[in-house]
């Protein structure tokens, strides 16, 4: 297991080792904050984070079977906007979620060559041994992002 | 979770006996050492658990570069029944038909030995690498879907390669049943730019030298001679593949719950074969592996156009010349002899190499009296090995053998364990010159975070399931 990355003295995610991929932990003292700690793990292993600005804000809205289902969706959805747009978040402020819905707001600008510097190239999100787990210090996530 | 438990059989093989839901047992080919290796390795769970999965034939096998993948291992071979049996994008791959070609030249390394360092850099210059890289091609959408249809051949028609260079790929660079339908906008979309692009992390261009041959006559067959000069290319169907096997996995994890088959591992979603689902996605996945041999077809021409350029050589003196393409993640449609009957079956090979027998049909005449061509490329700069397909192969694992030397570290260990080093500097004093485009790609690439590829390829060897031909060191290399 690599260190715990902390926001503000918040533990946001750690790195497990996957022998192919890149594992994520992640951790949230309620659900909605593990989906936004899961948006910051997520880009933090894209691009280094300290060169984007949250100058784009842009909403997002998606569904799932179930939490875990919910989960990966997400993380795929946001994923999509940085294949498809060369999005970058920075930040997902979460406004209401349920077990199949989540809606929140993200902030992030495009990618740049001459300003930001990419960390890996993240291809997708895997739902091998995905969970989403309430724990003793609130909640735990776990996905792992084929590179 | 239970222990798995694993039975050595004989040498080269392991049995896990099927327990609970598995309908069939795992055959893990390996070695002492490499079994060593797989330690705490999630890979013979995942061998098991894609024994649960309906209308599996023989066995769920793995190859002995087995390693710790999502859903299947990687190295992992299962056939399934066309009538009773699945098919999962799981079993694929993300980078569907990721594979290797090989090219030979008239070239003898003597000659051309000082001028390897220039030809390393004119291939960077010219060949896309890297992340999000873009090719020189801007696709209508409406052009993007002939190359879905016509695989490597729609590369040849507009100029990059020769008829030729087809009948020397897997299936002539061309997988039947291709619905451009079936593949989303998205899809389309990622892949408008990327064809003719190398890609990003294990993929790469090589040049390399034959140093050793085994097998005379089927070296002299494939057209192999010591101290000859080689290009090995690594890579798949970029974005386009990846965004096709996302909608469906996305779409059989729905499925898979609305018919109730109960799958240990969401990433193993599926449909049967006969559903609209099953076939909806292989014809997305057909897609998907034709624009992987397109790619292949076009990286190939800019290189024979980049050694004709910095050699300042004729065509006729390079003398390059496609010796074969395999594919290593991809689901085919085959037909085997079992239990003394003709059997069609969906053979799914993640991480594995088709290794066809002599004398059979799928193969160009030349090759025919040899078996097929085996491409097995090792981890950077170690070089390549050239295998022959065996009777045993098909007999035994539905004609596969394994497709490189498989990760034992994970990107972040090499990262760690190679931070102060310069792995630039160190592949030139084994006198191998590497480029990359990405900062952190050679460190994960370090050979450590591999395994043995001699030891790989002995396995194979031993075990019968394809024979050793030549193995290439390497001497250039181009990364993403």
């Amino acid at each position: 297991m690599g260190g715990v990355v902390r926001n503000r003295g918040h533990r946001i995610y750690r790195v497990f080792d996957h022998t192919a991929d890149l594992g994520l932990e992640i951790y949230g003292s309620d659900v909605g904050d593990l989906f936004a700690h899961a948006a910051r793990a997520l880009f933090d292993n894209i691009a280094d984070l300290d060169t984007v600005e949250g100058v784009i804000m842009r909403d997002i809205s998606v569904s799932g079977a179930d939490l875990q289902d919910l989960f990966i969706n997400y993380l795929r959805a946001l994923l999509g906007w940085f294949h498809d747009e060369d999005f970058i978040v920075r930040d997902v402020t979460i406004h209401a979620i349920t077990g199949t819905h989540v809606a929140g707001t993200a902030t992030g600008e495009r990618f740049d060559p001459r300003t930001h510097t990419i960390r890996h190239e993240i291809k997708a999100v895997t739902y091998h041994m995905a969970e989403v787990a309430e724990v003793p210090s609130g909640w735990r996530g776990r996905v792992i992002l084929d590179v | 979770m239970s222990e798995i438990k694993i039975e050595k059989l004989d040498e080269c093989r392991w049995i896990i006996p099927p327990v609970g839901g598995m309908r069939v047992p795992g055959l893990i080919y390996s070695s002492r050492e490499l079994m060593g290796d797989i330690g705490t390795d999630e890979s013979p769970r995942q061998v098991a658990n894609v024994a649960h999965l309906p209308g599996i034939l023989g066995y769920s096998m793995a190859m002995p570069n087995m390693h710790w993948g999502y859903g299947f291992p990687i190295g992992g071979v299962a056939a399934f029944d066309m009538a009773e049996g699945i098919i999962s994008p799981g079993g694929v791959g993300y980078d569907i038909n990721c594979g290797v070609r090989l090219m030979t030249t008239k070239l003898d390394y003597q000659e051309i030995k000082s001028e390897v360092a220039d030809l390393v850099g004119a291939l960077f210059r010219h060949i896309p690498t890297g992340v999000g890289s873009k090719g020189s091609l801007r696709l209508s959408a409406g052009e993007e879907k002939k190359v879905l249809c016509s695989g490597a051949g729609w590369a040849v028609e507009h100029g990059y390669g020769t008829p030729q260079d087809l009948e020397a790929t897997e299936d002539g660079g061309v997988m039947e049943g291709a619905d451009p339908a079936c593949v989303s906008e998205r899809a389309v979309e990622r892949g408008r730019e990327q064809l003719g692009t190398l890609g990003s992390g294990n993929h790469f261009l090589e040049i390399e030298v034959v140093e050793e041959i085994f097998d005379d006559d089927a070296a002299a067959a494939f057209g192999l001679a010591l101290n000859q000069v080689c290009v090995v290319i690594h890579s798949g169907s970029r974005g386009l593949g990846y965004q096709v096997c996302d909608d469906y996995l996305a779409r059989m994890v729905k499925h898979i719950h609305d018919i109730g088959v109960p799958i240990p591992d969401r990433q193993l979603a599926c449909a049967y074969l006969a559903s609209n689902e099953g076939r909806e996605y292989l014809s997305a996945m057909a897609c998907a592996a034709n624009y992987a041999w397109a790619n292949r077809q076009m990286l190939m021409h800019w290189t024979r156009e980049t050694f004709e350029k910095a050699l300042k050589r004729s065509p006729r003196d390079i003398g390059m010349r496609l010796l074969y393409d395999v594919c290593h993640n991809i689901a085919k449609i085959e037909h085997f002899i079992i239990d003394g009957r003709n059997k069609t079956v969906c053979v799914h090979r993640k991480g594995a190499t088709r290794a066809f027998p002599p004398g059979h049909a799928a193969l160009p005449e030349r090759y025919r009296p040899v078996g097929q061509p085996v491409l097995i490329p090792g981890d950077m700069g170690s070089g390549s090995y050239v295998l022959a397909g065996t009777e045993k192969a098909f007999s035994e694992t539905f004609g596969s053998t394994c497709h490189g030397a498989g990760r034992v570290m994970s990107r972040s260990q090499a990262l760690k364990i190679s931070r102060k080093r310069s792995v630039g500097r160190e592949m030139a004093a084994r006198g191998v010159i590497v480029m990359a485009k990405g900062k952190g790609t050679l460190n994960e690439e370090i050979p450590e975070a591999y395994k043995n590829i001699d030891q790989v390829v002995d396995v194979v060897h031993r075990a019968g399931i394809s024979k050793k031909v030549a193995r290439l060191r390497s001497v250039g290399c181009i990364k993403g």
